[in-house]
Order: structure tokens, then sequence, then C-alpha cells
């Protein structure tokens, strides 16, 4: 396959031929994070530089690991330390990032769009890590290859994304990538998060949680963004576990294998109830440890996926 | 097992189209027959000769004062007043005390009912906590607790996102939302209806214009959401008019009218009675018409009364500062007769404003006399001319703009559930 994708800035640029060879690269690179020496030299004498423009310990730890795995110089820039408190332009800081000759620039920016803005200025590549609430490739891309390891096959399953679609991060690429990959999708949340227009993403809405779940081959809960939804949208957390959260009660309606995922970090006993959260259908873990080899394969892709000898 | 037998009356249930002489058999408080010359061995026969015999009334709009306010009323004498009325289910407000926004209150409203109270009663939640108009109450629970509707009636939800927000989330519970319409910064310190009448009393008016641009924002809220909105007391002939567009638009809304504002105007005021004192005011005889307009050609889906007991201390004050609103319960039936009279609406169209229509706003399986209903029941005297005597009222409040009024039409029985509960 011929990919000639120089930044991933979202699942919207990949057709499913495209998606598909993505996870394949990532399953042959999941095996060298079980071994002991977890280390290969493919992109030795690469610089990445991670710019996150907000806190995400988990996705920029994830990018990191991934891109030391392939043998990367990886860098970490953070919103507080770098020079955007003192009220540099998002250009300004990329460009002089830039003169220091990074091949890879993975960011995380709070507003959506900077991605593209950036790669539209930047001659190096650009690696989405979440902007705003528009795209998350490597959350949408980890799920997805996470439910090819539990389920073999993405399509035909029905897949029922629950909770609050308008302040997800990753719940766009999440439909767009599970469509195009043959999925079933079914949003389900109250109507105060969900912004209108979602069916043309590609998913259907459904009006209650008993309808989402009922035969899902996979339950997708999304994070109660309790600092982003202010004091308007759900009358308390408690009323929102009530009617939208998943417990072991709920989840029966499910299909007996269903399984349940979640994008962390949870709100245990609201959108997912601790004995779901722990119990045997759940593969949360999973998709953090996919995380590394979805984030390798996508580093390796995007630095133009060449290979360095072992020598 | 012996049952009812309601005979020779003019049975009248809008739901199902009967207009007819026929007789009606109830057996364990539901409707099982309806028919020419029933004849059941051991039944116990009520003779409806001359009578109506409808659906028990439906009033949406009833505040009960209970929890809180009981030296008003409570949900005994309230439903005791309802009955006397030909009422046999009403929607409560949540303007109690506490507020109707959590489980307890309306658990506690609907078991009072349910074991001392002569009507069914529906709790209608707060849209906001402690209808501060800052966080969506739970409604999820209180609806599945018995709550039929939320409002911040008394009150306007002044932010237009937590409107929205309201709207949106209520509906997700497949509930209405029920707007008391007013544009607080328009009323001001306003007291009646502004017009001439206010300028020669030198009492300070509240606009029309006031309750027009809430509506209007009410409207496009529901009409942007999806969310199903109901506008309680239209009062105004803009108001009438932007419901009317609304419908013809598809928008999901529905309205209500009381009898005092498709009745009175507000000439009522003059002499500074405070029984003619209100919220919304009694208007104008242009709006007092567009009301009547509205109730013919079914912009108006309900007639309900805004049933607001007050203690006499309460009203036997100066105009400006007595508390606002009558009480309505007993009056709802001959005033909506009246306007039969006068050809306004014909008689089936103002008993399924009174029945049918209303539950269908807030969603219950009352007002029919369907196969399998409950059997709850008015029969009703159209003809029969009374004195309203304010002392003769079955609410503990004695309210009323109407006292000394002669008027024409009364239930003679009003039956819940198969049980007499009042009888004239
Ligand atoms: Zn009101």
């Amino acid at each position: 396959m011929n990919f000639s994708h120089r930044h991933v800035l979202g699942i919207k640029q990949f057709n499913a031929d495209e998606l598909n060879f993505i996870l394949d690269t990532a399953e042959s690179f999941k095996e060298i994070n079980t071994r002991k020496i977890k280390k290969v030299p493919t992109l030795r004498g690469k610089t990445i530089i991670n710019l996150f423009f907000e806190a995400s310990t988990r996705t920029r730890t994830s990018f990191e690991i991934a891109g030391k795995r392939l043998s990367a110089d990886t860098v970490n820039i953070s919103g507080s330390s770098s020079s955007v408190v003192k009220g540099e332009t998002l250009e300004d800081t990329a460009r002089n990032i830039e003169s220091m000759h990074p091949d890879i620039i993975v960011m995380r920016h709070g507003a959506s769009g900077s991605s593209e803005y950036l790669a539209a200025r930047l001659d190096c590549s650009v690696v989405n890590a979440g902007d705003g609430t528009h795209e998350h490739p490597s959350q949408a891309l980890l799920d997805a290859f996470t439910i090819r390891q539990h389920k073999g096959e993405i399509s035909g399953l029905k897949v029922a994304i629950i909770g609050d679609i308008t302040h997800s991060r990753v719940v766009r690429s999440n439909i767009d990538c599970l469509n195009k990959l043959g999925a079933e999708v079914l949003i389900c949340g109250p109507k105060t998060m969900l912004p209108p227009g979602l069916e043309r993403l590609g998913c259907r809405l459904v009006s209650g949680l008993t309808e989402a779940l009922t035969d899902a081959d996979v339950v997708m809960m999304l994070r109660i963004q309790r600092e982003r939804q202010g004091k308007t949208l759900i009358p308390s957390l408690r009323e929102y576990a009530r009617y939208f959260g998943l417990n072991e009660t709920n989840l029966k309606l499910a299909k007996p294998d269903a399984i349940v995922m979640h994008p962390g970090p949870m709100n245990r006993g609201v959108e997912i109830s601790t004995a779901v959260a722990d119990g045997p259908q759940n593969v949360i873990l999973d998709q953090v440890e996919n995380g590394v080899a979805v984030r390798m394969a996508l580093l390796y892709l995007a630095a133009g996926g060449e290979q360095q000898s072992e020598d | 097992m012996s049952g009812i037998l309601i005979k020779n009356g003019r049975v009248i249930d809008p739901a199902n189209n009967i207009d007819a002489e026929l007789d009606l058999l109830i057996e364990d408080g539901r409707i099982v027959e309806l028919g020419h010359a029933l004849a059941v061995a051991d039944a116990e026969v009520i003779d409806a000769s001359g009578l109506l015999v409808t659906p028990g009334l439906v009033d949406i709009h009833v505040h009960l004062r209970d929890p809180g306010l009981e030296y008003k009323e409570d949900v005994i004498s309230g439903t005791r007043a309802a009955a006397a009325g030909g009422v046999t289910s009403l929607a409560c407000m949540p303007n109690t005390s506490p507020i109707i926004d959590n489980l307890a209150i309306c658990r506690y409203i609907i078991t009072k009912a349910q074991e001392q109270g002569s009507a069914n009663v529906f709790p209608i939640g707060s849209i906001t906590k402690g209808l501060k108009g800052e966080t969506l109450s739970e409604m999820g629970e209180l609806k599945e607790g018995g709550c039929v509707a939320f409002s911040d009636d008394g009150v306007p939800v002044v932010s237009s996102e937590l409107m929205r927000r309201g709207l949106e989330y209520a509906d997700t519970f497949d509930a209405p939302i029920i707007s008391h319409a007013e544009d607080l910064s328009l009323v001001g310190s306003g007291v009646m209806n502004e017009g001439p009448v206010a300028t020669e009393l030198g009492l300070k008016g509240i606009p029309w214009v006031a309750e027009d641009a809430m509506t209007a924002r009410d409207i496009m809220l529901a009409e942007f959401t999806g969310g199903r909105l109901h506008m309680a007391h239209v009062s105004t002939r803009g108001s009438v008019e932007l419901v009317r567009q609304a419908k013809a638009r598809g928008v999901r809304v529905t309205c209500e009218a009381t009898p005092h504002h498709f009745t009175l105007t507000d000439e009522a005021v003059r002499g500074y009675d405070t029984n003619a004192k209100m919220n919304p005011p009694l208007r104008s005889q242009q709006d007092r018409d567009a009301v009547r307009a509205g109730l013919a050609d079914g912009t108006i889906d309900a007639i309900a009364t805004d049933h607001a007991p007050h203690h006499i201390d309460e009203k036997n004050v100066e105009f400006a500062i007595a508390m606002n609103g009558i009480v309505g319960l007993e009056t709802l039936l001959p005033l909506t007769l009246q306007l039969v009279k006068e050809n306004v609406i014909d008689l089936n169209r103002a008993i399924a404003l009174m029945t049918c229509q209303p539950a269908r706003v807030i969603g219950i399986d009352r007002g029919t006399l369907s196969r399998g209903a409950f059997a709850d029941i008015a029969l009703i005297n159209p003809d029969l001319e009374w004195e309203l005597v304010p002392e003769q009222l079955h609410s503990k409040s004695r309210n009323t703009p109407f006292a000394g009024r002669k008027m024409q039409g009364t239930t003679m029985k009003t039956l819940l559930a198969g049980n007499i509960v009042f009888e004239r």
C-alpha cells in the first residue's frame, strides 16, 4: 500500500483501506512492546517534539513511549512551560520549534482546527494528538484496534457510544473511523449534550440507554467533562449516572460477549460503575496498551515509512 | 360484582367523537360499556336524564399550595374544590415550599392525593432547582416519580440558555416544558395591564409586549431545540397569534387560556378590586376577544384555571401589594359554558378544551370515556342557574372576582374511578 500522508490530522483524511493499513502496521509494532528489549531502530536519528498546550498525561506519555521505542529523539514541550503563556502566537511558537528541525510535531491543542493550521504552515509532519473537540485520530484508531483485537472484524458490529457528545474530544473521530470500517454506530446521551447534525457524521441517534445498549457488541462510554459542561447541561452527576451511566444491570442488555470501552480518565460511579469498569467485559487497559502500538504506527508512517536497517 | 349504570344522559366524549344519548356502565372503577338502553341486573343506576355525561374535567394549571402554604389551600381542600367543579384530574404547580424539585415532595403530593384527595393529582416539577433559574432539576427522576411536565410557573426562566437546555433535557425524558412567559424587565413594577384603565386608576402598567416578547423567545427555542413547549395562561392578542403561527410552522407548541382571561377585561380592576389582580393581568377587550378567537379556531388547546388560592389577609390590602391570582376550580365549568351560550365555541369543543385536550398536553390517560378508561365522570346540568357565593366555595380561599355573579351550568355529580366524590 502506498501511504502518502505526511500529516496525521484526522480520520477524515483516510479511506477504509488506509485505516486498515494503519491498524495492520500497528499490529506489527505491537509485539515489540512485549519484548524484553522494547526498542527498534526504526526512527533512529529522527526528532519528535510533543507539543502539548493542554495537559494530557496519558496521550503525551503514550506518544513519548511510542517515539522512544522507535528510537526517535523525543522532546516534550508543555503549554505552561512554553512561550505561549508569554503571548506568543501559535504560528510563532511552531516556527521557533521548527527551526530546531524536528521531523514530527505531535500536537495537543485546545482549539479545534489548530493542527490543520499548523500543518499548513510548517514543513515537518504534524500528528494531531487532539485539537479541541474536533479530531483525535490516534485515540479513534487505538479504539478500532482494540475492537479488532477482541472481535476480529469491525464490519457489521453494533457499537453504542454513550455520553457527552458535544464536548467529547474523540467521538467525531470514532464515529468516522468505525463508520468507514463498516460498523453500525449508535449514539445516545441527554439532548443537552447532542449537537445537531450527528447523523451526517454516519451514526444513528437513539432515544435512550436501553435502545443503545440492546444487542450491542461494543459499548463506548464517554467521559463527563465536569470542567467543560458547565452547570446547565445536566442537573446532577447523580441523575446522569442513573439515566446514562453504565452498570452491571443495564450492561446485560448488550450481547453477552460485548466489550466495554472508555477513553479515560474515568469518573467512576458517574458514566461507568466500578463493577463494570473493573469487570470481565472491560477492555479499558487494552486500549491504553494498544495506544502505544497505534502511535508507533502513526509516527512511523508520518515519518515516511522508511525502515532503518538493523545495524 | 355490582357496577354503576349511568342511564339516559347525553354522553359527550370528544376524544371519541361521541355526542349521543347513551348509557354507560362502570365496573371496578373503569368504564366497561357504552350503549343504548343497557340493562344490567344488580347494577346501581344513576339517572342522568337531562344531564351531560362527560369525562371528568382536567385542569392542568392549579396551585395546591401543599406543602408549605396550607393556610391557603392543601391537597385535600384543593381536590375537594376540584370535585365540586367537576374536575377529576389536575396538575399542580411546583411553587410550593419546599419546591417540587425533588422526588420526596413529588411523592408526598401524589400519596396524599391518593389517600385523602378527591381528584387525581399530577405534580409538575420545576424546571430549575428551587425555581432559582440556575441549575436544571432532576427531571428524569421526577418524571419517573410521577411528574408530568416541568415549569417554573410564577417566574420566567430568564436565561435563554437555560430555557434551551430545559427544553432539551425535558425532551430527553419526553416531558413538556410549561412556560410562564413574562419579560421581567418590561414588567418592571407594574401591577395591572398597561392601558387606559391603568392610566385612569394611576396604577403602574404591565405591557402586553412583556408577555409577547417572552412567548416569542420560548417558541423560537422550542423550534430550535425540537423540544415540547406549552405556554401557560396566554392572555394577549400577540401571544395567541405567535402560537397560531408557530403551530402552522410545525413547532411543537401548545397553549392554555384561563376562564378569567376569556371572561373579564382590565375594566374589572376598577374599584381597585384586588380579586381582579392576577399575573398575567386581565387585559384589554381586544386581547380578551383574541383569546376567544384562539379557543374557537383551535390555537388554544386547553382551558386551565391557574387556580391560585390566597388568604384574605393577602388580598385585603392596597392593590399594589396584594398577591396575584384567584381561585378558579369551581368556576371553570360555568364560565366555559358561557362561551357556548355566547356562540364563541360549541359544546363539544368546550368539553374537549376541558378534558381530552389538556390531558393530551401533559400526556395522561384521562379525559375520555373510552372503554377501559378510568371512570372519571362529570354529570353536568348545563342549564342550572346559580349565584356564586364565595363562602360556599370548597376551597380554603375565597379570592374570586366572580362573587355574586349569576352562573349557568354546574356538575351535579362527580365520579372519580367510579366513586362519587361530589354530589349537589
Ligand atoms: Zn403563571
